[in-house]
């Protein structure tokens, strides 16, 4: 199962992360865009990932979320009816929203943020 | 097979359309379809009636008002059936936001009735281009009405070949008018069944297709007869298909506002629903415990609240038999309270369906304690073939149950007999005669057709026919306006009795839920406070019931919050919620008072409805004693001790010495004088007269004063 993998001993809370994935898929530097986040109170850093873990497919009320053949759970936009009910119940708090969209944003595990990452934080796990 | 039944179908008239897309949550038209004369059309919706009545059930009441006379029975071909989502449904992202109202004159009570129910088809209709449809006249032969909203299409069709029973029809329907499998979640059918012919409280099925379990699921609109009335009226199915459901279908205002405010709901109840009603899992049939615990959950005809056997109708004993597995279980979208629980290949003993495994939606709480412990029935698998049937033959398992407990109450007392209900044993706790009684109704035939005419047909019948005791009868036959009563045992909460007593539509708990925060959780102590409770509750809930919203998470789940609230009943933070999202997605500016006026002017609208179809006074408003107290020496012998303190406490009599009937008595008393009070108490906070008629300030005050209405109080004054 591919999947993104966190090192928060390792994270600084740059924010790169958010930067090239909100940038990737929206053309725009928005971390309300990305699909992770990272957040830092005090000395304690925090990355908010998806584990692939799937929890959120069966909540789905029209079967738009499916892992594809790398074990990645996707969106089927076309499908999606905007519900947010994946939103409010994945274990992590991975599934995000933006209002500028009715689809929730989810990490695909497409790797752009581990190339960027100045500090070996983020892992892609195949 | 399906394909051919649509070669078979007659086209009588076909109507194209421009799909007005919804904006700020209303589309501004309706769908207006006459029977009689195969004539449809499109009708604008105003202002004016966007701002009086809202949407929803005031839509409803204002199309009805128009096309009835003070004359109109419910069979009349001007008699209308009337669905309306209201502008909030249909919006995806908070749970229990795609509700259709349903409003017609009813056979049980021979005035307006409303009825709630889940299901695709508001939402779909509302994208389809339409606030409201009214579907008026009466068909020569059988037809299904298809409104097609993406190809801006609406047909009358013969449909003679197509089976009339809604587990069959929806699928059958669901098939023919869908394009492909995934096209199937774009249709809803609304249709009753064969029972709905024969009884006076036929009810409707509300379709939706539950793709992860490839089966048709049905949501009821359960009280009032409205099913009869589409058969009645020949209708086979109301049918309707669009495909393209957004999170902005409604094309709100302010999407933002609405996806906080849902996905805020959807964490709460992630994060409390397994330690609160666990209705993910148990649906509403968690009731059940509690209300046997509380003495509240009604058995053998109210008589009592609770039975040693009531453990048996407990919600773990029912998740056993749900197909549940974090599934998404909402009858629409984004529902994540999710209590549409469902029970697959379900094998029936019994019936024309004998030996074939079903689909079971529920049972609800409401359905186990109607069809089993208020018939002294404790056997579940019972009670799925019951509810399956009830569905199937579409009649309301509140109607059969208490109807059945009254038969069974009148056969124990010797009021009918063998050879009367035609060899029915018709005992507490006979499940086989129950089920027998059913297929009848179904078929129309033997004491089935009696038993389908309801509690307040059946107590004149017995009193002219085997001259049973008028009183008595009062006494026992829990209706009131006609409508058989919800399943609550309210002779301790003089609240729930004015809940259902002073209800618009009869004796249904959905205005008026008191019972659990009265008796569960002891919210409403005073008198003063019973007599606010019900102002408020039921104008809140009925403004749900305006902007196409469900009560059930309301109050279902409750947020960490609610422990410091003032008034905890209210669930304060969730009503805000409502405002936010009326707000967010009409672009209007209310606070709770102006969601209270709103509903207050539509609930006097419809109080003097009441009024013009000749009834809607305080006498109509009167209960059966057995929801006030103990009727019978058996039910006061078995609280014995608490009505003796009672006597004591508040009325200062002292017990001893005195015998069962004479203390029974002073009960009924002091109860009776109870209800009075109440209703004055409630008349006089809602701006009625002491008969129960709203005073012309009242509808001054809530913008009601047009004239008609105005000619019906002047009336009366």
């Amino acid at each position: 199962m591919k999947k993104l993998i966190k090192n928060e001993e390792l994270c600084t809370a740059c924010g790169t992360c958010e930067q090239v994935c909100s940038e990737t898929y929206f053309k725009e530097e928005n971390r309300e865009k990305a699909s992770l986040r990272v957040e830092k109170e005090v000395d304690v850093v925090k990355l908010t990932t998806c584990s692939q873990c799937g929890e959120c497919i069966e909540l789905c009320p029209v079967e738009a979320l499916y892992k594809d053949k790398n074990g990645v759970v996707r969106i089927n936009k076309q499908e999606c009816v905007g519900c947010f009910s994946c939103v409010g119940f994945c274990p992590e708090g991975a599934m995000f929203y933006h209002v500028e969209h009715i689809e929730p944003l989810k990490c695909i595990a497409c790797g752009m943020c581990v190339k960027e990452c100045p500090e070996g934080a983020l892992s892609i796990e195949k | 097979m399906n394909y051919n039944l649509k070669e078979n179908h007659k086209l009588l008239t076909e109507f194209q359309y421009q799909p007005s897309k919804a904006d700020k949550g209303y589309t501004n038209k309706s769908l207006y379809v006459n029977l009689s004369d195969n004539k449809i059309k499109e009708k604008e919706v105003t202002e004016m009636i966007k701002e009086k009545f809202i949407g929803g059930r005031g839509f409803g009441l204002w199309y009805l008002w128009n096309a009835v006379t003070p004359n109109t029975k419910w069979n009349d071909p001007e008699n209308e059936i009337i669905i309306s989502p209201g502008p909030v449904a249909g919006i995806t992202q908070y749970p229990g936001s795609g509700k259709s109202l349903v409003v017609t004159l009813s056979p049980n009570t021979g005035t307006v009735v409303d009825s709630n129910v889940g299901g695709y088809f508001g939402p779909l209709l509302k994208f389809s281009g339409f606030d409201a449809l009214e579907v008026q006249g009466k068909a020569e032969n059988d037809v299904v009405v298809f409104i097609d909203g993406n190809k801006g299409i609406v047909t009358i069709e013969e449909a003679p070949e197509e089976a009339v029973d809604s587990h069959i029809l929806a699928e059958q329907l669901t098939e023919i008018y869908s394009e492909s499998e995934e096209d199937k979640k774009n249709i809803s059918v609304v249709s009753a069944g064969t029972a709905a012919e024969h009884t006076t409280f036929g009810m409707l099925n509300f379709s939706f297709y539950d793709v992860r379990r490839k089966a048709v699921r049905l949501k009821q609109a359960g009280r009032g007869g409205i099913g009869t009335v589409l058969r009645d009226k020949k209708i086979k199915a109301v049918v309707v298909r669009f495909k393209g459901v957004k999170g902005d279908s409604n094309n709100p205002a302010d999407f933002e506002k609405i996806a906080k405010t849902g996905v805020k709901l959807h964490k709460e109840i992630c994060r409390l629903d397994d330690s609160q009603n666990r209705m993910r899992h148990n649906g509403t049939t968690f009731l059940a415990g509690i209300m046997n615990d509380y003495n509240l959950l009604p058995t053998e005809n109210f008589r009592f609240g609770s039975h040693p056997d009531g453990k048996l109708l407990t919600a773990k004993e029912w998740i056993k038999y749900f197909d549940y597995n974090g599934k998404a279980d909402g009858c629409w979208y984004g529902c994540t309270l999710g209590c549409a629980k469902v029970v697959c290949d379900f094998e029936l003993t019994s019936g024309p369906y004998q030996g074939q495994k079903v689909v079971v939606d529920g049972p609800e709480y409401e359905t186990i304690a109607a069809v089993g412990s208020n018939l002294g029935i404790f056997d579940k698998e019972y009670i799925l073939e019951v509810n399956f049937y009830c569905d199937t033959y579409g009649i309301d398992t509140i109607s059969f149950g208490t109807t059945t407990a009254f038969l069974m109450e009148c056969y124990q007392n010797g009021i009918i007999n063998k050879e009367t209900t035609g060899g029915l044993e018709l005992t507490f706790g006979n499940k086989e005669v129950a089920l027998k009684l059913l297929h009848q109704m179904a078929k129309g035939e033997g004491f089935g057709k009696i038993a389908g005419l309801g509690i307040r047909k059946q107590k004149e019948l017995f009193v002219k026919e085997y001259a049973a005791d008028a009183e008595f009868l009062n006494d026992i036959g829990m209706e009131c306006k006609g409508l058989e009563y919800a399943e609550y045992v309210s002779k301790e909460s003089l609240v729930q009795q004015g809940g259902f007593g002073l209800a618009n539509k009869g004796p249904q708990h959905d205005e008026a839920w008191l019972i659990f925060m009265d008796q569960v959780n002891n919210q409403l102590p005073t008198f003063e406070d019973k007599a606010e409770a019900l102002h408020y509750f039921p104008m809140f809930r009925t403004w749900l019931g305006l902007v196409g919203m469900c009560k059930l998470v309301w109050n279902d789940i409750v947020p960490e919050s609610n422990k410091d609230n003032e008034e905890p009943a209210k669930i304060t933070e969730h009503v805000q919620n409502y405002v936010d999202l009326y707000n967010a997605v009409t672009g209007n500016n209310i606070d709770i008072n102006g969601m209270l006026d709103q509903s207050e002017g539509v609930y006097q609208f419809q109080r003097v409805f009441n009024l013009r179809m000749g009834y809607g006074t305080r006498e109509y408003d009167q209960v059966p004693y057995r929801s006030m107290g103990p009727v019978t020496l058996a039910e006061y012998q078995s609280l014995q001790e608490q009505y003796d303190a009672q006597l004591k406490e508040l009325l200062g009599v002292e017990p001893e010495g005195k015998s069962s009937e004479e203390k029974m008595k002073l009960l009924r008393q002091y109860r009776e004088g109870q209800y009075h009070k109440i209703t004055d108490a409630v008349y006089e906070r809602r701006g009625w007269t002491r008969n129960g008629i709203p005073t012309l300030e009242t509808l001054k005050k809530f913008g009601m004063d047009f004239p008609e209405l105005v000619e019906q109080v002047e009336k009366h004054q």
